[in-house]
């Protein structure tokens, strides 16, 4: 039998950016019918690759065959017509327009040529939502009313409504809750059965063991490992190939203390937000870390953000030192002491145009004016002091703050409120975007704040985070407290058990 | 405990040496590539300028009278400058500029003198930025609307207080400040308002909380607000300094023509915006810099003046300052993708 050559061959890719050599000499080749994955740190290469691969940029050097042919994919387009569609991690849909006006964005079913054919469009859309498992979205709804994973989909059928052959999925997963990730991999095998290659880029080791065939692992724009065996290459292996180091999560030990003894300095009484969550109690001791745990939409971030004033609360309140702050007042919180490192840190709490200095001095600028009066240097050396204090890198306060990966963007965020004196950090997803290696160093940092004596409240979808950080952990479900326990009394699989089922499986 | 995985390797943030800079380095390093090219092109225009018509254009009345005739419009950029860096956006400052000037210099206003005068047009500029400040900072209106909205009914306003008429300024105390004798080493006063609007506009934007504030709500509202700023507040304050500034070049505009008139500060909207974008201030908020803005309203006058001079129309100019404009935008983002 004659060789079949592989569906997609890139060999020896480069593509430079102004001052950064993104790919450097990046082979990868995947064929028909195979999960393939793509593995590495944040800033490895990986959006290079794809963005190179869905035409959206031009590889400097290197070429790239599809189907035993040399071709040039000049845009998007391109890449389109030979049947490689991508499915980006921020959805690329237009709020505006509907669910069928989205799938079939740039090759409308017209009629006479311009004349939209809007119940064709529809009725194609209809097919492609229940092939993936969505009948229940309607055509006819507008993509922004819908919530994120639905619009996962809706990205999905578009990619279908094309003739594909290959499709690029940039961590698909990141939105989902458990079941639509079933969902997800089921849709998966159904591709890769018909034929469909699927190159699969996630986080997650656990997922890509579970649907991958094969992996390719980038380092710092160079592939480390091509084509391993997706199910049967040792966890450890890859982690050492990403990282070049053998460690996974590292969490630091908690104190041997009992925190039980001092006064509350965050206490939660009876807080509610109609639809989101339910009253809700919880107190948090000065160098205690509570967890919270739950799903996506299981009220997480809503109750983060209400204890911080930025949703106003239906009923309770929010004491600090056992004063109730005034509700739905940001500003009220952050004068009593509360500091916020939101889940969306480039659309909720960095600057991004700005450098680390003023990112840090933000909201602490009284501290070094006088009647508005900026004193520079005072601003520059206390930014100084307190990036050092968590070893941001570079240990250079000046630089844009775009340039920092995400561990030292965080990190960045946790400065501001140090260097404002926060005593209560709420942290709401704190390691999402951050690399493997850099995430046990942000959990020394919380608990090194926290047995400085700050209370920190967190907040993550990751188990294995809030039950290896935290000191106590509440159970989340559909916006309702269903446990609370100390972090050692608990493991995954029952935390896991707690948030489907709601009751203690004991 | 664990070592950093690897240093960050975006070397678009290069490490500047720590050591200290001779002092015209730091010089260099501050007038970034976008200020010198603007100072390029306002050279350019000068030596254009000194070549086709070398007698009229560096005659000293002439430099004199294009700086006075920046400075009105200069005045309005400065404070467009400071809401557009916010990302906001303030249509009606040629509106207010009308309202205000007429209003001003009104039989009944003139009667209080050149007090009077300057008290009613800084008031009714003030007045027009707290209606545009309030509607957009707690009525939650888009400022394009809102100060659309301005736009028209100031100027209908100015149209009713004159009847479209032309209301002549008698107080001599006001009219002598546009007079040569009123010049101080041959600078004239309004030159002087814009050179002082000017500085304290800087030392706000670059050196003060609120400038921070300003720049912090432009780059990104939702991070400010969870950073504790209020974000509102300092919206209202924009809109007020922007309405201030058109009631300053209200009444620098009474001392040049020495007249209210109800067509006063005609499309300003679209100068004081076009100059403060080609300077360098982002449209979509974040950025701003009155050093460009100030180069931007510089390069406008000079060429409107070099067009005058050589007798062509304004309908060339337009065509003209059209093309700046957007040659001035394609070269900011090569600079800005390269850098």
């Amino acid at each position: 039998m004659a060789p079949v050559p592989p569906l997609l061959s890139m060999n020896g890719i480069t593509k430079s950016f102004p001052g950064v050599r993104a790919l450097d000499g990046v082979d990868l080749d995947v064929q028909a019918g195979e999960v393939h994955c793509l593995l590495g740190q944040n800033g490895a290469g990986k959006s290079t690759l794809i963005k190179v691969l869905a035409g959206a940029h031009q590889p400097d050097t290197g070429t790239i065959r599809w189907r035993g042919e040399g071709v040039t994919l000049r845009s998007p387009i391109a890449a389109m017509r030979l049947g490689i569609a991508t499915i980006y991690q921020e959805l690329d849909l237009v709020e505006h327009l509907s669910v069928a006006e989205n799938v079939h964005l740039g090759h409308e079913p017209t009629a006479a040529g311009f004349v939209v054919r809007g119940k064709v469009a529809r009725a194609s859309t209809t097919q492609l939502l229940k092939r993936l498992g969505h009948p229940e979205i309607d055509p006819a709804r507008l993509v922004g009313d819908l919530s994120a994973a639905q619009q996962q989909i809706v990205s999905m059928a578009r990619a279908l409504s094309h003739d594909v052959r290959l499709i690029v999925m940039d961590e698909p997963s990141a939105a989902l809750d458990p079941d639509e990730v079933d969902n997800l991999f089921r849709i998966v095998g159904d591709l890769t059965s018909a034929g469909v290659a699927v190159v699969y880029i996630s986080h997650r080791l656990e997922e890509i063991r579970r649907i991958g065939d094969r992996v390719t692992v980038l380092k710092d724009g160079r592939a480390v490992a091509g084509g391993l065996p997706a199910k049967t290459t040792p966890t450890r292996d890859v982690v050492a190939m990403m990282t070049g180091r053998n460690v996974e999560y590292v969490f630091p030990e908690r104190p041997p203390k009992d925190a039980t003894g001092g006064e509350p300095l965050l206490e939660v009484r009876g807080l509610a937000r109609h639809g989101e969550f339910e009253p809700l109690d919880l107190t948090v001791r000065p160098g205690e870390i509570v967890g919270l745990a739950g799903l996506v939409g299981s009220g997480r971030s809503e109750i983060l953000e209400t204890i911080y004033g930025a949703r106003k609360p239906s009923a309770g309140q929010v004491l600090v030192d056992g004063r109730p702050l005034k509700p739905g007042s940001v500003r009220a919180a952050v004068r009593a002491g509360l500091g916020l490192a939101p889940e969306e840190r480039k659309a909720q709490a960095l600057l991004m145009l700005e450098s680390v200095t003023r990112n840090v001095s933000v909201s602490s600028m009284s501290r070094f004016s006088r009647g508005g009066w900026i004193d520079r240097a005072a601003e520059l050396g206390a930014a100084r002091a307190a990036t050092r204090e968590l070893s941001l890198r570079p240990d250079n306060p000046s630089v844009p703050v775009r340039t920092l990966s995400g561990g030292n963007q965080q990190k960045a965020v946790l400065a501001r409120w140090l260097l404002r004196g926060c005593r209560v950090l709420l942290l709401d997803e704190p390691t999402r975007g951050v690399d493997v290696g850099a995430r046990a160093e942000l959990y020394a940092v919380v608990r090194r704040l926290a047995d400085e004596g700050l209370a920190v409240l967190l907040v993550s979808s990751e188990v294995p985070e809030v039950l290896g950080l935290a000191d106590r952990v509440l159970v989340l479900r559909e916006g309702r407290v269903v446990h609370t326990a100390p972090a050692r009394e608990l493991d995954e699989h029952r935390v896991l058990d707690l948030v489907m089922e709601g009751s203690p499986a004991s | 405990m664990t070592q950093h995985a690897s240093p960050p390797r975006d070397s678009t943030g290069k490490v500047p040496s720590a050591g200290a800079a001779p002092a015209w380095r730091g010089l260099m390093a501050r007038a970034d590539v976008r200020t010198l090219s603007l100072l390029g092109v306002l050279a350019a225009l000068i030596l254009i300028g000194g070549i086709t018509k070398p007698d009229e254009f560096l005659d000293t009345r002439n430099l004199q009278l294009v700086l006075t005739q920046g400075s009105v419009i200069g005045v309005v950029t400065v404070g467009m400058t400071f809401v557009i860096t916010s990302g906001g956006i303030d249509l009606s400052v040629g509106a207010i500029v009308a309202l205000a000037s007429v209003w001003a210099t009104t039989v009944a206003t003139q009667e209080y003198g050149f007090a009077g005068i300057l008290f009613t047009a800084v008031i009714v500029g003030v007045a027009c930025g707290l209606v545009n400040g309030v509607l957009i900072a707690y009525g939650a209106m888009v400022p394009f609307i809102a100060t659309l909205a301005m736009l028209a009914s100031a100027r209908g306003l100015a149209l009713q207080i004159t009847d479209g008429k032309t209301q002549i300024v008698t107080i001599p105390s006001v009219l002598d400040l546009g007079e040569r004798d009123a010049y101080v080493l041959g600078i004239p006063p309004l030159v002087m308002v814009f050179a002082v609007v000017t500085i304290i506009g800087w030392l706000i934007l670059n050196r003060t909380t609120f400038g921070r504030r300003t720049v912090a709500v432009g780059g990104n509202a939702e991070a400010a607000r969870l950073a504790g700023i209020d974000v509102r507040r300092q919206r209202l304050y924009l809109y007020l300094l922007s309405g201030l500034c058109c009631g300053i070049a209200a009444f620098m505009l009474i001392i040049l023509s020495g007249s209210g008139q109800n067509t006063n500060g005609n499309l300003y909207e679209l100068d004081a915006i076009a100059a403060a974008i080609i300077g360098g201030t982002l449209l979509s908020g974040g950025r701003g810099t009155i050093t460009g803005s100030v180069l931007g309203v510089l390069i406008f006058t000079t060429i409107t003046n070099i067009f005058a001079l050589n007798n062509l129309q304004s309908d060339v100019q337009q065509i003209a300052k059209g093309a700046i404009i957007v040659a001035a935008v394609l070269v900011q983002r090569r600079t800005a993708s390269t850098t």
